[in-house]
């Protein structure tokens, strides 16, 4: 291993960086007495592989490259790391390397993406290597200090035990030595049954400051000096500053700075936020508004609406001759669905601090993606990768919105530019925060279904028209020109893979239809919308061909066992078949969804016409490997409130340009009393790794239409949400 | 100039009296374990009690909370001991990313204090905070737990 440096950050702010974050910020601190050759943490205990240090009192600190923002991928990869590691758990705290030390080791810590439920799935390999590489130098360390061979050492709880004799060392009195050896090439991996720590419950090892308000999230970040500033950007999405008439607030007391922030937006800067805020309320902005401002949300969906028949569109999926089976059909269903755009809307809105120099730009930020954060720190700042560095602080939620997207990273540098020295914490309103979403992108579906003479279901066309989300933020990644994240769960294969490959003839296309609107990653995005389309016209099928609901799947299902496992499970659960309680009816939905296989069952009644009551919901995923049972049964809970409060209640609408709502009184989200018992059934089958937090929103929407389609006699809302139709939950 | 008295301690703040008091407490204070979320009492993250009951401190004005007795998350646990709420949500994980959390278990403790033993209708009546994470599933379990400690 090569010595590195730290790059060049005063003691005192690499010491503010470490304690905002929470966790010692605990890398490559060159200090000579430990020698050369040794990676070592801030307090020099010694690095034994990039993902572990030992300190000699033992604690191990595991380095997490990925972000916490609620969903428990922390602690799940603690645990993966652990259990190769072979250490004490109760001895495990972790750390985030920081992007600017990943650029300097060449990625050592891999990706920092956390995003499409990822952060395990995608990292289970190199972090349990990481792991066990480690168990297996601290393993020789003692074997090479006791003179003995290391076939006849072994390593449990932190220990290290030679076999014949019984002699035992601590973790932490071999890791100086451990560090110095050359890495294993060869790192074997234990077989899954034998895990001790990966598939078992363990607490969370994020929990208690989150109880005492000790918890550093970006919103509370204090540095020496730190100025706060507020900022609006134009609303309507791709608007300009005209002018702003700073001498109208730059008297008001504690405002330091009011300042344009790139050519589109304004801000203040103040001793506090409330007195930025409020300078930033009373200061006359005109936009240039640009070419968007007549768009609404009516003539959005008048194109998207005759995409719906275009002749051209992106075919995504397809088997046999949809179109000939349709045309040849006895009898046909047809339907057409719409899904508005939504903002992910995090408890904590958009916020980051930054600190510029003309050799130096700091940035501090709740972020899924601190790579990101670091590109786009390099960018605004306009200075080389060696002059940059993120310290990435925990998120108050992130649901998308900060994996792909860091724009309040390039505000806050270019506020921090025009205040050299100067430490500016940007904070959004939640205003500015509905207003500036990246959203849930705007799509239409028409499904035709048809039936031969004999009332075999024979072909499926299911046209979505509507907004593409990777032409606009990863245009690297269309497949000659289709976007083929549109096709999420409807996939001919892989992480998305469409559950009805028993259909005889079916095609799958998008007729892309770009607004100006800027659409993001959304907790499952596009598998939400596409999950209501097909599950809810799987429904309308069933029910044209006068079958059961699931009878009507599992027929189609013989090509799809694992998607049939989970719908299985939940309606045993529900008792499907059997009666249901008086006035309560059943629904189902079934998807594969990064990687897991996930149904729902959902039992609901409807009073009144309108108010809709959810009795239970039974949940099954099937991710492979369940790393932590307790954590996959809370994400489970938590998509319910997510996926529901969407389905009821969430619509960003567009006006003259710009997004109508602002904050939660016009863009609800589920409270308590309307939260369903949900019951989780996870069934982990083996052998692959699928993603856990955002999965199971998918099935939420559609297994409560579905139920709400039997408790109102067949009558079908195809329109969302459903506040627009008058219905609440209740 | 408002005395402020958060956790019982009295805090000078220099600030218009029209400042909703969430940022006092977190701006002049320091006490940053309130939370802002929305601004407008919707979503709860900032709940403190003043003279034990309830408030969204992002709209209550400073000078509606002189001279009364202000509680902040950080004032609930004292030496360090948590109460039986947040032992409670320790014991059953409640929080994800946790940043609504403050405002919730500020508001259930003033319920467990009016009504030690609520049912489902008491906490679906008087905890009406927002959770995008989605934590309500615990977040009952732990009353209840709560309640029964």
């Amino acid at each position: 291993m090569d010595s590195i440096e730290m790059p060049r950050v005063s003691r005192r702010s690499f010491v503010i960086g470490a304690a905002a974050a929470g966790t010692g910020l605990a890398i490559g601190l060159k200090l000579p007495p430990f020698g050369p050759d040794v990676v070592r943490a801030a307090d020099g205990s010694p690095e034994v592989t990039a993902w572990v240090v030992i300190k000699p009192d033992d604690t191990v600190v595991i380095r997490i490259a990925r972000s916490e923002m609620g969903q428990g991928t922390l602690t799940g990869l603690a645990q993966m790391v652990a259990e190769e590691l072979e250490c004490d758990w109760s001895k495990v705290t972790t750390e985030y390397p920081t992007p600017g030390q990943s650029v300097k080791r060449k990625r050592a810590w891999g990706d920092f993406s956390t995003g499409g439920s990822r952060g395990i799935r995608n990292s289970h390999d190199y972090v349990r290597k990481g792991g066990a590489a480690a168990r297996m130098m601290l393993v020789q360390a003692a074997a090479d200090a006791w003179k003995v061979p290391v076939a006849e050492c072994s390593a449990a709880n932190s220990m290290v035990t030679h076999n014949p004799s019984g002699r035992k060392v601590s973790y932490g009195k071999v890791a100086e030595a451990a560090a110095r050896l050359t890495p294993p090439k060869d790192v074997p991996l234990k077989d899954p049954k034998d895990w001790k720590i990966i598939g078992k419950p363990v607490k969370r090892l994020d929990t208690v400051d989150k109880l005492t308000g000790k918890q550093v999230y970006g919103f509370d970040l204090k540095l020496p000096g730190m100025l706060n500033a507020a900022i609006m950007e134009c609303p309507v999405f791709g608007g300009k500053v005209k002018s702003f008439d700073a001498a109208k607030v730059s008297g008001r007391k504690g405002v330091k700075k009011v300042l344009p922030v790139g050519d589109s937006a304004v801000a203040v800067v103040a001793d506090t936020w409330w007195q930025a805020k409020t300078a930033l309320d009373a200061l006359p902005i005109v936009w240039d508004e640009g070419p968007n401002a007549k768009v609404s949300s009516a003539s959005i969906a008048e194109i998207n609406k005759a995409g719906l028949d275009a002749d051209q569109a992106f075919v995504g999926n397809k088997a046999g001759d949809a179109k000939g089976a349709l045309a040849g059909a006895a009898k046909k269903v047809e339907a057409v669905y719409a899904y508005p755009f939504q903002n992910h809307a995090p408890m904590e809105p958009m916020n980051a601090t930054a600190k510029y120099t003309a050799d130096k730009c700091e940035v501090w930020v709740p972020t899924q993606n601190g790579e990101a954060a670091f590109a786009a720190t390099l960018a605004a700042s306009g200075l080389p990768a060696d002059k940059c560095e993120v310290y990435k602080i925990h998120l108050g939620g992130g649901f998308g919105r900060r994996g792909a997207f860091h724009d309040y990273v390039t505000q806050a540098v270019r506020i921090a530019k025009q205040m050299p020295g100067v430490p500016v914490k940007l904070l959004w309103s939640r205003e500015e925060d509905m207003r500036q979403g990246r959203f849930h992108p705007v799509t239409q579906c028409k499904l035709v279904g048809g039936f031969d003479a004999s009332n075999n279901f024979t072909g499926l066309h299911m046209r979505i028209s509507g907004q593409s989300i990777l032409a606009s933020v990863r245009p690297q990644a269309m497949k000659d020109g289709m976007d083929p994240a549109t096709f999420q769960g409807l996939a001919p294969s892989g992480e998305f893979e469409f559950g009805y490959k028993g259909i005889p003839n079916y095609l799958i296309d998008h007729a892309m239809r770009n607004p100006h609107v800027p659409p993001g990653f959304w907790r499952g995005v596009n598998i939400n919308q596409n999950a209501i389309y097909i599950e809810c016209f799987m429904d309308e099928l069933a029910a044209a061909a006068k079958q059961d609901p699931l009878e009507f799947r599992r027929k189609l299902m013989a090509k799809n066992p694992k998607h049939l496992a989970v719908l299985n499970a939940v309606a045993e659960r529900a008792g499907w078949g059997k009666p249901a309680p008086k006035g309560v009816f059943r629904g189902l939905a079934q998807m594969k969804a990064f990687d897991s296989y996930v149904a729902a069952c959902a039992e609901v009644s409807v009073s009144g016409g309108n108010k809709v009551k959810i009795h239970r919901i039974i949940c099954a995923t099937d991710p492979g490997h369940a790393v932590n049972p307790a954590q996959i049964e809370r994400q489970i809970a938590g998509s319910f409130v997510y996926g529901l409060s969407a389905l009821f209640e969430q619509e960003c609408t567009v006006k003259n340009g710009r997004i109508e709502q602002e904050n939660f009184n016009t863009y609800g989200s589920m409270k308590i009393a309307q939260m369903p018992k949900v019951e989780s059934i996870v069934m982990p089958s083996g052998g692959f790794w699928g993603g856990v937090g955002e999965p199971t929103i998918c099935v939420a929407a559609p297994a409560v239409l579905n139920a709400m389609a039997a408790a109102m006699g067949g009558k079908r809302i195809r329109s969302f949400p459903l506040k627009n139709h008058g219905i609440t939950l209740v | 100039m408002a005395k402020l008295n958060i956790n019982g301690k009295v805090h000078d703040v220099d600030v218009e009296p029209g400042m909703p008091l969430l940022w006092a407490i977190r701006e002049y204070a320091g006490l940053t374990g309130t939370k802002y979320g929305c601004g407008v009492a919707q979503c709860g993250s900032c709940t403190v009690h003043v003279d034990g009951a309830p408030v969204r401190s992002c709209v209550l004005p400073v000078s509606a909370a002189e001279g009364k007795k202000i509680t902040t998350i950080e004032g609930l646990a004292v030496n360090g001991v948590l109460t039986k709420v947040q032992k409670a949500w320790l014991d059953h994980e409640v929080p994800q990313c946790g940043y609504c959390q403050s405002g919730i278990i500020m508001a259930v403790t003033a319920l467990l204090n009016s009504k030690p033993k609520p049912t489902d209708a008491d906490i679906d009546g008087a905890i009406t905070n927002i959770c995008r994470c989605g934590t309500f599933q615990q977040v009952r379990e732990a009353i209840h737990a709560a309640a029964k400690a």
